[in-house]
């Protein structure tokens, strides 16, 4: 559907989201208005976006004062489930043909409450990519968790001083310790498989259960493996984390992150060339039963006010036209939500790559961490931290959590 | 119009025209009652307004604040007793942010008084007095979040063997004395916070002590000195006594200042690492966990922890009243 197609609309819509950097062409907020532009010619009808960086905060605010945008960025399912049992968020399941767009959108199903879509996975991320200098490493794609690190030894024999794994949890006020989170995401769902996932991220499967304390257990190996010290690795922050990776001689073989990490890439150290000097491949498989078993994060967009401005805007953010223009934005590391937006519009051979991971895998959930309640999910996080400050606390770290499970959930 | 430009005018021009109308229309109905009753009315109605605007920003959200503290999170708000305070003081990580903001209150307290009137009394007796009290001063100027994203850089930690940035481990490396990860080791890294807050406010505490210490008489120190009295005799029997109800004031404002501290542990840990503060705590609560009840009674126990605080004050303040 061509934005022309919904006719002149005009009027205005309110946008909340957490993209900001004004006119800068190389921020977020350029990119959103990029993405906006097509749709205002169209319609005739004015977006008036504002930007936050505490998404959650103004959310929550605006819930209690009434004064709510019509359209706003939400900070994970957790929060959006909220949201729509509490009966704020619009549903969206009228605007278009919802089973074509789940069936197009990996992930979508977590945006589901009662069967009813209740949020648009606008822009997505595929967790769990391992990053490395193709110049360093030269051992191929490893086939299995062990191979991988089978492999890793074998190059590790070859360098002084080199570390497995670059490992950072520092983020910022309030999110701190989520590249940990994500690490224990992916080995959940590659040893244990989806279901267990889905009853831990719903709060049935209890952290002190084998599953969970497994993945723990295994995280735990790779921060025993890793560059620096347990306290470097809390305070480095998450986009510095995988410098080491470019230094002589490297201080590490593999880093552990999302796709977007090569923005980050890029602006630490300029000099490297995507493909050249950084490659990444999928986390392999644990448990062959779950073959192909992915996670991934994304910005959700939903809806607070049913106004004809509001339901046009929620129809054209998810057509392919909308959906490939942040995508082909060089250097944005930004991957479409949607499988049906054409590889060829991805800048680079990189996030070609991780578009195509994205769009074949046979598993997909949603980050675990952002679909947990906030209190839950706020517990996780530091219990990521403080297992990495000291491992030998884990089972009272995990037994504390049950207990957050107890309460965070329902009521 | 720009509806921002429609504020503006109505704040710069119409809320003074709305405040003079009222004065001249108190003014015009007090011609109506007999002459001797005006002046004891004239009072009341001129402070009508700041008595109903304070009334519905502050004693009316004070007590709704007090009333949501017994109500569940949902948007229904049903009555829950006591459950919010009952997870308040079974909760380790709110028991571990209430023991925190007294260390806060105790520890920053403790430290701007003294440090305050050490400084003061010392830039005294110095020629370059102005330049040492600006010095001093000029943390205040930086806002709480500017302050913590600077000590953040100054507390970096880097194993050892790496290149240390952080200014404090730099140090410590230079002088042989291995790395120190002063934000994310329990407990001291609270301590380490505390000194932040300290290095704000140590300049406002010396700026008052130092008002106050140019207002003692320079004959009572000269005639104490004549009796032979040594300088820390003076100190501590005529300068000390003096400056008590000024000391006094610092300190009631620096205890309210601990228990609303917020800004520092927000930007330097998050309240990580067993560095939450109740003021955060009930951010924490409101804001990421959606529970408005729970943040309600946070708030009312740091009102009622301020009340014998503004007790004391307000005792004191009568106490000077009646020597005048």
């Amino acid at each position: 559907m061509a934005p022309a197609s919904l006719g002149h609309i005009g009027g205005s819509v309110s946008v909340l989201a957490v993209w900001s950097g004004g006119t800068d062409p190389t921020s977020e907020q350029y990119a959103f208005m990029q993405v906006l532009k097509p749709f205002e010619d169209a319609t005739g009808i004015t977006v008036n976006y504002t930007s936050t960086r505490d998404i959650n905060a103004s959310i929550t605010a605006g819930v209690a004062s009434g004064n709510l945008p019509d359209v706003a960025g939400l900070p994970g399912p957790g929060k959006m489930i909220e949201l729509a049992n509490a009966g704020t968020l619009k549903p969206l399941d009228g605007l278009f043909d919802a089973n074509a767009y789940r069936a197009d959108t990996p992930g979508s199903a977590a945006l589901e409450v009662n069967g009813k879509q209740y949020a648009e996975f606008f822009k997505g991320s595929i967790k769990g990519l391992i990053w490395y200098d193709p110049k360093v490493y030269t051992g191929g794609v490893p086939t299995s968790w062990d191979d991988l690190n089978t492999k890793a030894q074998a190059a590790l024999a070859n360098l002084s001083g080199t570390k497995e794994w670059c490992i950072g949890l520092q983020s910022g006020a309030g999110s701190d310790g989520w590249p940990g989170t994500d690490w224990i995401e992916d080995f959940v769902i590659r040893q244990s498989g989806p279901d267990v996932y889905d009853k831990w991220v719903a709060g049935t499967q209890k952290w002190t259960s084998p599953e969970i304390k497994m993945a723990f257990t295994e995280f735990g190996k790779a921060l025993t493996n890793s560059f620096g010290d347990a306290n470097s690795i809390i305070s480095t922050n998450f986009g510095k984390a995988g410098d080491p990776l470019f230094t002589t001689p490297p201080g590490c073989l593999f880093h552990h992150q999302a796709s977007f990490i090569t923005s980050f890439f890029q602006k630490d150290n300029p000099s490297t060339v995507a493909g050249t000097d950084y490659n990444f491949f999928l986390e392999p498989d644990i448990n062959p039963q779950f073959s192909g078993a992915v996670t991934g994060g994304g910005d959700l967009l939903g809806m607070f006010n049913d106004t004809p401005q509001a339901e046009a805007l929620m129809k054209y953010l998810i057509t392919p036209q909308a959906q490939a223009i942040w995508p082909s934005i060089p250097n944005s590391g930004a991957i479409s939500g949607s499988k049906s937006v054409d590889v060829s519009i991805y800048p680079d051979d990189i996030t070609k790559a991780a578009a195509k991971d994205l769009a074949n895998a046979k598993i997909f959930r949603f980050d675990g961490s952002d679909a947990m309640p906030a209190a839950m999910s706020d517990a996780f996080l530091k219990a990521v931290e403080d297992f990495t400050k000291d491992q030998t606390q884990l089972d009272s770290i995990l037994a504390n959590l049950d207990t957050v499970q107890s309460t965070a959930y329902g009521g | 119009m720009d509806q921002r430009l429609i504020t503006a005018i109505v704040v710069v021009i119409a809320v003074p025209a709305v405040l003079l109308g009222y004065i001249l229309l108190v003014e015009r109905v007090l011609g109506l009652v007999p002459e001797r009753r005006q002046a004891s009315l004239r009072p009341w109605l001129w402070i009508l307004p700041a008595l109903l605007l304070l009334g519905f920003f502050l004693v009316y959200p004070t007590i709704a604040t007090a009333i949501r503290s017994f109500q569940d999170k949902t948007a229904a708000a049903n009555f829950i007793g006591f459950a919010n305070y009952q997870f308040f003081f079974s909760s380790p990580d709110t028991l571990v942010a209430l023991r925190n903001s007294f260390i806060w209150l105790v520890l920053l307290t403790a430290l701007v008084v003294v440090g305050g009137l050490i400084t003061a009394v010392l830039f005294d007796r110095v020629r370059y007095e102005s330049v040492a009290k600006s010095l001093l001063f000029l943390p205040l100027a930086i806002s709480f979040v500017g302050a913590g994203v600077i000590w953040k850089f100054m507390f970096d930690y880097e194993p050892a063997g790496q290149t240390q940035i952080g200014t404090i481990n730099g140090g410590l490396t230079a002088l042989g004395i291995g790395p120190a990860s002063f934000i994310t080791d329990a407990p001291a890294n609270t301590i380490w916070l505390i000194v932040v807050g300290a290095w704000i406010w140590t300049g406002f505490a010396m700026v008052i002590l130092s008002a106050a210490l140019k207002g003692i008489s320079p004959e009572i120190l000269e005639a104490a000195r004549v009796d032979g009295a040594s300088e820390l005799q003076l100190f501590r029997r005529i300068t000390l006594p003096l400056l008590s109800p000024t000391i006094a004031v610092v300190a009631t404002t620096m205890i309210i200042t601990a228990l609303k501290a917020f800004d520092i542990v927000y930007v330097m840990t998050s309240g990580n690492f067993d560095t939450n503060i109740l003021a955060l705590d009930m951010y924490h609560q409101l804001f990421d966990f959606g529970q408005p009840g729970r943040a309600a009674a946070v708030a009312t126990i740091l009102v009622i922890l301020i009340i014998p605080v503004m007790i004391v004050n307000i005792r004191r303040f009568q106490a000077q009243e009646a020597i005048r």
